[in-house]
């Protein structure tokens, strides 16, 4: 048996009221602060005119070690995390999987996190290697003040590579 | 008043071979414009469609997480509705333990959002946030108010049908859905860009609960049912029988 799935709809400019103030717990800590090896992974997310997207959402999710983070953006379009590196799985790099939400996306995207220090993993690995130089080049997180920056760019120059889903 | 001729319409004709897929760049939902992503999108290799999501425990609900009613000492305004319902895998298993979480506006058509600046009274016993897990049976259950429509000033005279919105994680990442219920008979669905960028209508009627008499309370609640079916996207799409 096979049933139809349910279409998806924007999450829209009010998912806050739900996803990122309902919960508890702070959600876009992976990672406790005072671990030495933690760090932020900052970014921006930016819309085909380069603006700012001031009401979309980042997720995270860390396969291996089964951690998952979410974050909202701000009126700059910053989402931040606090995280470690994941461990990679055998013959892969390490990554967190992402996946980008936003007023004006009917669905959302998934892309992923690679590292700037993992060269030689990532050219191993069988999803990057298979990209070319360009596509590369926006999935590498880069190195700022010791954080980590990611930004997202969903077209134009330099527009994010999404994979299908 | 004919449309001119430079601007597309706001509601696009049926598609009835279009599948289940939302139309991403559906030019009549205006924020589309600078914000969909580019197709074709990079194929990823099978075993990545496969891999567990995220898990969540009895820890991440609080005790009225998935009374919408009892959130506040008094009781929200409104037409107090049950919405349940099943999270099923495309092949019909049900998905146990998997969290549901909603969002919606009062019964005024207002979120409790500094961004919502409709001039309908926010209510002082009404927040508009529900999660739950499903049971063993993949059964999600929310009490809640139905909420009112909104003017979302997206064209001349916007607005949106009576809706709540949904996230649903399931078991694999790649499954994740995030969407909108709808009421069944709701005289806005013509108008609305966002519900018609579905453009095949059997789909849209996937995202319509059903009323239902038997979840109904006497003397208390309307029910309503709404299962939720998780699957594959992209090249793998399941078509729909028509």
């Amino acid at each position: 048996m096979t049933l139809a799935r349910t279409p998806s709809q924007t999450v829209g400019p009010y998912y806050a009221i739900g996803l990122t103030r309902a919960p508890r717990a702070p959600q876009n800590e992976l990672a406790d602060r005072s671990d030495p090896a933690s760090l932020q992974l900052i970014g921006q997310l930016l819309d085909g005119q380069g603006a700012p997207v001031g009401d979309g959402m980042i997720e995270i999710w860390d396969g291996v070690g089964k951690r998952w983070g979410r974050s909202g953006t701000d009126s700059e379009g910053r989402f931040s995390f606090v995280v470690t590196k994941p461990e990679p799985r055998p013959g892969e790099a390490p990554r967190f999987d992402v996946l980008v939400f936003a007023r004006g996306m009917l669905k959302h995207e998934l892309t992923r996190v690679y590292f700037p220090d993992e060269e030689g993993a990532n050219a191993a690995d069988p999803v990057w290697s298979g990209l070319d130089e360009a596509a590369r080049s926006t999935l590498v997180a880069e190195a700022e003040d010791g954080a980590l920056r990611f930004d997202i760019r969903m077209q134009g120059d330099g527009r994010s590579i999404f994979f299908e889903h | 008043m004919a449309q001119l001729e430079t601007e597309s319409p706001i509601v696009l004709p049926d598609d009835p071979n279009g599948g289940p897929e939302v139309q991403l760049d559906y030019p009549g939902y205006r924020s589309t414009r600078w914000r969909v992503a580019q197709r074709p999108l990079v194929t990823l290799p099978e075993e990545f469609h496969r891999m567990d999501g995220p898990v969540f425990g009895q820890d991440a609900i609080g005790e009225f997480d998935n009374d919408l009613t009892r959130q506040h000492s008094g009781e929200p305004i409104g037409e107090r509705i049950i919405v349940t319902g099943r999270v099923l895998d495309d092949d019909g298993k049900p998905i146990p333990n998997t969290l549901v979480e909603i969002w919606q506006a009062n019964a005024g058509g207002r979120y409790r959002h500094e961004v919502d600046q409709h001039p309908a009274p926010l209510d002082p016993n009404f927040s508009g946030a529900g999660r739950c897990l499903t049971d063993d049976e993949g059964n999600y259950r929310f009490v809640t108010i139905k909420p009112g429509s909104y003017p979302w000033g997206n064209h001349e005279n916007a607005w949106r049908p009576n809706h709540i919105h949904f996230s649903v994680f399931g078991r694999e990442f790649t499954r994740r859905l995030v969407t909108q219920m709808y009421f069944p008979g709701d005289p806005l669905f013509e108008f609305d860009p966002i519900f018609h960028s579905v453009r095949n209508p059997k789909a849209r009627e996937l995202l319509i609960a059903k009323f239902d008499l038997g979840i109904t309370q006497p003397e208390w609640a309307l029910g309503y049912c709404w299962d939720i079916v998780l699957g594959r996207g992209g090249a793998r799409t399941t078509p729909l029988e028509t």
